[in-house]
């Protein structure tokens, strides 16, 4: 078998083999945002992500894009990968009985010839939830999604956000940039993935990023507590039904920025909290007491193991957000533009220095800690700070 | 004849001109080479008995230098990858940029010199050779660093540097000076900790050296701190000179902050540990 | 009924090495079980007396002793094997209900046995715990669904809900319930100094708490068990938590007696009873009849001790532990403890310490899943026992779904305990499982608490060795997790109550 040929088979290219095994991840992830909402095409993400393609294996690559469709940005939108045509109606019929569908188009495709396979048919749905969904439209939306994916044959959901679109699939990271045009789009946010699973042949809707409503995470890296963090997601409602440690964090993130709407600073203490001796050794005060809470709060949900990710959520403005595991056991460095309008996160430095002058000294964001920035938010974070630095601290109690 | 004549000539081009050959890190199209093309490129140019091998633009192409011998001088500008001069046994390497992750791992000789930062695993495993680092560094920098006979591995950071700093060590010298990451101007960094806890955890040899002072919870198993005594700033001296030579950093500068030193409290600190003597 | 006596074979053969033996007498004066005694001019040995306890070969100084397998061979029959038989003889003889100590010595099968760990390999490093951080630390008691922290104005709030007190343990083991009356006083105090040199909680059993003890009130678990016994507001307030015996893995369903001959002061001013009276524990509770009345028995001692400590609730590991064990959880227990078939006591009926309750390894499994499906994991800890042998056992438990594990036996062995079963007699050589003054003298309790302190560390080590292995660095990411365990066992059945693959089958659900 020589290298290409193990890139799997394509008989249900978009969705997932019959067989499905946890899958480790070793890959690139690269990340931008223009903090003024500056829409850029995907030509910096592009390159950014092809510089380390040493992270990559052919098996899988894939963009996200924030603030993509600022005209429909009330309307969710369903970019959707279907094995046939036959799929596509069922999908059509499924969404018109669940929503209103306000359009749909084909997503634009182009041929790239070292594609092995059949790529599968590529379409974007924009839908709002029924009238009777009202104030839980979020969770209508997730419901139909996990519903769409368990059990409409032939068909798989690859973003269900508001104003932002998933683009991935199975190939190398220039491939599928090629395969959807990346370059063409234009946005303020981007995320790019390129993977190298160790495990199982890659497909279609397997590749990264993973998306759940307005969030979307690039992840490098195998958690060790993944048993753990699963059943913890699975006792919120959530359907772990890709395997991937992407999925239990993204279910994770979702759980604790949307539904519990905690701050992002306390929901990455939740996820790569500090040691018990640090927090022992903290002044006296309320950082010290609020660690202490969420570490005895939230211990199924810590993330343990390298990782490293970046996330994009559009809660209220597209916000990106980077960090690695407690012990930096995976790679991450952030830097800005020169004007201190661009945010860039990447597994390699290389991939910002690529961009020349655009791009300022890097830093090494300090292991379990987050970078933080968004659209109309700036650089909230760098990522070495100390915790909840800068944060009054006021407990309420009953 | 032939040898004697070779040798000849290799002593008239010392005395003149260095030999000196650039290599593009992009290929035709503007794209980063693969590592391999370069690497091949670079071993080349050594073969052929360059004296200076200049890199430009280079951007993450890793192993550069990999188990090269000799006394080639490598220039290098841009960001080379990971594993940057891992093996490595003589040649320099002096990096106009940043360098990333795992720089001279497991070096045997050689030294790299680093104008901008080295992230995170520098000199791991590495039984000899110098690397001067202008700016910050990451997590387990000189993570089991040895040294053995005459190697000594030194790794110098002018900067401030993560956790695990020294982890496993065994032998070698490492020093932080928690200088700006900017080097050159060497101001005081108020507010940012030379180095990160985990400190020197499991040390069973060699000597650490960091500008300012730890807090005790940041030592790790095994390590303690000690002062420094006349013997300390001697071997201290040369390292610091030759710091601040290629950064530019006065030496008074360096030495008006006091220096904490960071050793194993006894080489075998796991006598303990273990039973088994009555299954 | 009558004693009709009937000579059987002796279990065990007690010789002595004649030339060795200097008459010193020492086995006479160890031996508490009357095997041997001095005749004139030789010892003599009564082996059909003797239990294995090993005390008389371990203090004779000359090594002349040995105890041998009995030298009556019964003649092989796999039904009706020699421990059947001599079950019938003693019945014959006594027409009594056989009582037991310790633990069931039946083969059941060891689950823990049949499951491997996994170890990270490439994908991911594993972690040395020797020398980088590789966390214990366990918190016991019921945790929020969720916390409520807002952002705004540079400052965070934390809104608290209710208050949920969880105690603190520096390792995920704690000591079960052993009361003095089934230990010695020296035992319990052995047990105490270890608990607070290690950083973790012991159970008083049912029966109260010795004066003396309360100096060691911060690892203390209060039981309230049916017999109430030793219950003042101290006892309920000035301790680390409160636990509710509804069952013991030794003997499900059922109650306790002491004996009148055994409650001296010591034990009267622990129960507070009268000396000379039986101190009897009914088989239930005669406050709960149904799982209301449960809460309401949880309520009352949350209200007691001003809703400062965790209250939990102890049951023996039986068929419908899951539901069980979510009635508790909605009741408001803030830990459950699950006592396993193999677990341990002081006198139980053999039919029911044989014979009655599942597997501490099935249950934990069992009703970690029923609660996390009722999405309620989150609203108690789970403590697991009844035969944590050793780490490699408290490993395999936490990651089948308990948060700490729970021991006993174990504890007693490591302060010299020899499991020869015979702790109903209250005749222990070792002074351990005794109250005679002239045994409990025997335990030297500075020896028997570094002991029981060194086998604490030592487990911990091995739990932070095998952390460190499967790339984890604090032990919450190994409780429930249970895709790092394989099971190599002969039942596919009990690979998926656990919820366990099969050795050989790569990650996956």
């Amino acid at each position: 078998m020589n290298g290409l040929s193990y890139r799997g088979t394509w008989d249900k290219p978009a969705t997932p083999p019959g067989r499905l095994e946890r899958i480790g991840e070793a890959c690139g992830i690269a990340a931008l945002v223009n903090l003024d909402g500056r829409p850029e095409s995907g030509a910096r993400i592009g390159k950014m992500i092809r510089t380390m393609v040493d992270r990559e294996n052919g098996l899988g690559a894939g963009y996200a894009a924030y603030g993509l469709f600022p005209e429909r940005a009330d309307l969710y939108c369903l970019q959707m990968l279907f094995d046939d045509r036959g799929a596509l109606e069922r999908a059509r019929e499924f969404l018109g009985k669940k929503f209103r569908l306000d359009a749909d188009e084909e997503i634009a495709t182009y041929p790239v010839a070292t594609l092995l396979g059949k790529p599968p048919i590529c379409w974007r749905f924009f839908v709002a939830p029924p009238k009777e969904a009202e104030g839980q439209e979020d969770d209508y939306v997730m419901a139909q999604v996990f519903r769409l994916n368990a059990e409409l044959a032939g068909a798989f959901v690859m973003s269900s956000g508001k104003d932002m679109a998933v683009f991935k699939g199975n190939g190398w990271s220039h491939e599928i940039f090629d395969f959807y045009g990346i370059g063409d789009y234009e946005a303020p946010l981007w995320l790019a993935h390129s993977r190298f699973p160790t495990n199982s042949p890659g497909w279609w809707g397997g590749a990264h990023p993973f998306n759940i409503l307005g969030l979307s995470i690039i992840h490098n890296g195998e958690i060790t507590s993944y048993g753990t963090n699963r059943r913890f997601v699975e006792m919120w409602g959530y359907r772990c039904t890709l395997l991937t440690d992407s999925e239990v964090i993204a279910y994770s993130l979702d759980l604790l920025l949307r539904q519990q709407r905690l701050p992002e600073l306390v929901a990455c203490a939740a996820l790569a909290p500090p040691y018990h001796f640090l927090i022992d050794e903290m002044e006296n005060g309320g950082a010290r007491e609020l660690l202490r809470e969420i570490r005895v709060n939230y211990r199924p949900a810590m993330l343990n193991g390298p990782f490293s990710v970046a996330v994009a959520t559009n809660y209220e403005a597209p916000t990106l957000l980077g960090m690695t595991d407690r012990k930096k056991l995976r790679p991450l460095v952030a830097a800005t533009s020169a004007d201190g309008n661009t945010v860039f996160l990447s597994s390699e430095e290389c991939a910002i220095a690529i961009l020349g002058e655009d791009a300022t000294e890097a830093w090494a964001p300090h292991a379990g800690k987050p970078v933080i920035a968004g659209v109309g938010r700036g650089l909230v974070r760098r990522g070495t700070e100390d915790y909840f630095e800068g944060l009054e601290i006021e407990f309420a109690n009953p | 004849m032939v040898e004697v004549k070779e040798k000849v000539e290799a002593e008239v081009r010392a005395e003149a001109e260095p030999y000196v050959v650039e290599i593009s890190a992009l290929d035709e199209r503007g794209e980063p080479k693969p590592y391999k093309a370069l690497n091949e490129e670079v071993h080349r140019a050594a073969a052929a008995g360059c004296d200076v091998i200049r890199l430009r633009d280079v951007h993450g192409q890793r192993f550069l230098a990999a188990g090269m011998e000799g006394r080639v001088r490598l220039e290098v500008y841009g960001t080379p990858g990971n594993d940057l001069g891992i093996f490595m046994d003589g040649p320099t390497i002096e990096v106009f940029g940043s360098a990333q992750d795992q720089t001279g791992n497991t070096m045997n000789n050689g030294k790299i010199v680093v104008h901008g930062n080295a992230w995170d695993v520098t000199a791991f495993a590495a039984r000899g050779g110098k690397i001067f680092v202008r700016g910050d560094g990451g997590y387990r920098i000189g993570i089991h660093m040895k040294e053995f006979r005459r190697h000594r591995p030194v790794v110098v950071y002018g900067g401030c540097v993560r956790e695990f700093f020294g982890e496993y060590m065994a032998g070698g010298l490492l020093v932080a000076l928690g200088l700006d990451g900017r080097g050159n101007a060497a101001t005081h960094n108020a507010g940012r900790e030379v180095v990160g806890p985990g400190l020197a955890t499991g040390i069973h040899g060699g000597v650490i050296y960091l500008r300012g002072d730890v807090p005790d919870h940041y030592l790790g198993v095994g390590a303690v701190k000690r002062g420094l005594d006349e013997r300390d700033r001697k071997t201290l001296e040369p390292v610091l000179r030759e710091f601040g030579e290629y950064f530019d950093v006065p030496l008074e500068l360096i030495w008006e902050k006091p220096f904490t030193k960071v050793v194993p409290a006894s080489s075998r600190p796991y006598g303990a540990y273990y039973c088994g003597k009555l299954i | 009924m009558a004693d009709i006596y009937h000579e059987i074979p002796p279990r065990f053969q007690v010789e002595i090495d004649r030339e060795k033996c200097r008459l010193c007498e020492r086995c006479t004066v160890n031996c508490t079980y009357d095997v041997h005694s001095f005749q004139g001019e030789r010892i003599v040995t009564r082996s059909e007396n003797c239990v294995a306890c090993q005390r008389c070969a371990t203090m004779c100084p000359q090594g002349a002793i040995s105890i041998l397998p009995g030298k009556i061979s019964f003649a092989p029959h796999y039904t009706y094997s020699e421990r059947i038989r001599r079950i019938i003889y003693e019945q014959a003889s006594t027409g009594g209900v056989m009582l037991a100590g310790s633990g069931t010595d039946l083969p059941y099968r060891v689950i823990f046995d049949d499951l491997l760990l996994d170890a990270a390999q490439v994908t991911n490093p594993s972690i040395d715990p020797l020398r980088e951080t590789v966390e214990t630390v366990t918190y016991l008691g019921r945790k929020p669904d969720r916390m409520f922290v807002t952002e705004g104005d540079g400052k965070l709030t934390v809104s608290r809900g209710a208050d949920y007190p969880n105690v603190q343990l520096s390792t995920p083991i704690v000591v079960g319930h052993m009361s003095l009356g089934s230990i010695s006083y020296n035992a319990c105090v052995a047990i105490l100094r270890a608990a607070k040199e290690v950083g973790t909680m012991v159970g008083t059993g049912e029966g109260g708490l010795h004066p003396d003890f309360y100096e060691y009130a911060d690892v203390i678990n209060s039981e309230v068990a049916s017999g109430r016994f030793g219950i003042e507001p101290r006892y309920l307030k000035e301790i680390a938590a409160l636990e509710i015996k509804i069952g013991q893995g030794a003997k499900p369903g059922h109650g306790g007696h002491l004996p009148g001959e055994k409650v001296d002061a010591l034990i009267s001013e622990t129960r507070m009873i009268p000396k000379g009276t039986d101190a009897l524990s009914p088989y239930p509770h005669h406050d709960i009849y149904s799982i209301e009345d449960l809460a309401q028995l949880i309520g009352a001692l949350k209200e007691a001790s001003r809703y400062r400590v965790p209250v939990g609730v102890k049951i023996a590991a039986v068929h419908n532990s899951a539901p069980i064990a979510s009635g508790i959880a909605r009741a408001g227990a803030d830990f459950i403890t699950l006592d396993g078939l193999r677990g341990g006591t002081g006198a139980a009926p053999r039919i029911i310490r044989d014979h009655a309750g599942i597997p501490v390894e099935l249950a934990v499994a069992a009703v970690d899943r029923r609660l996390r499906e009722e999405g309620i994991r989150h609203l108690v800890s789970i403590v697991a026992g009844g035969s944590i042998r050793y780490a490699a056992d408290l490993v395999k438990v936490l990651a089948l779904g308990a948060d700490a594990a729970m021991v006993g036996q174990s504890v007693l062995i490591a302060m010299g305990c020899r499991a020869c079963q015979m702790c109903h007699l209250g005749n222990c050589s070792w002074g351990i499982a005794t109250q005679r003054p002239d045994l409990t003298r025997r335990l030297d309790v500075d020896i028997a608490a570094q002991r029981l302190a060194n086998v604490f560390h030592a487990w911990t080590e091995e739990l932070r060795e095998i952390l460190g292995a499967l790339g984890i660095d604090s032990v919450e990411s190994l409780v429930g997790n249970r895709d790092r365990l394989r099971y190599v066992g002969p039942n596919p059945k009990v690979a998926e109550v656990l919820g366990v693959k099969h050795a050989g089958e790569p990650w996956s659900d």
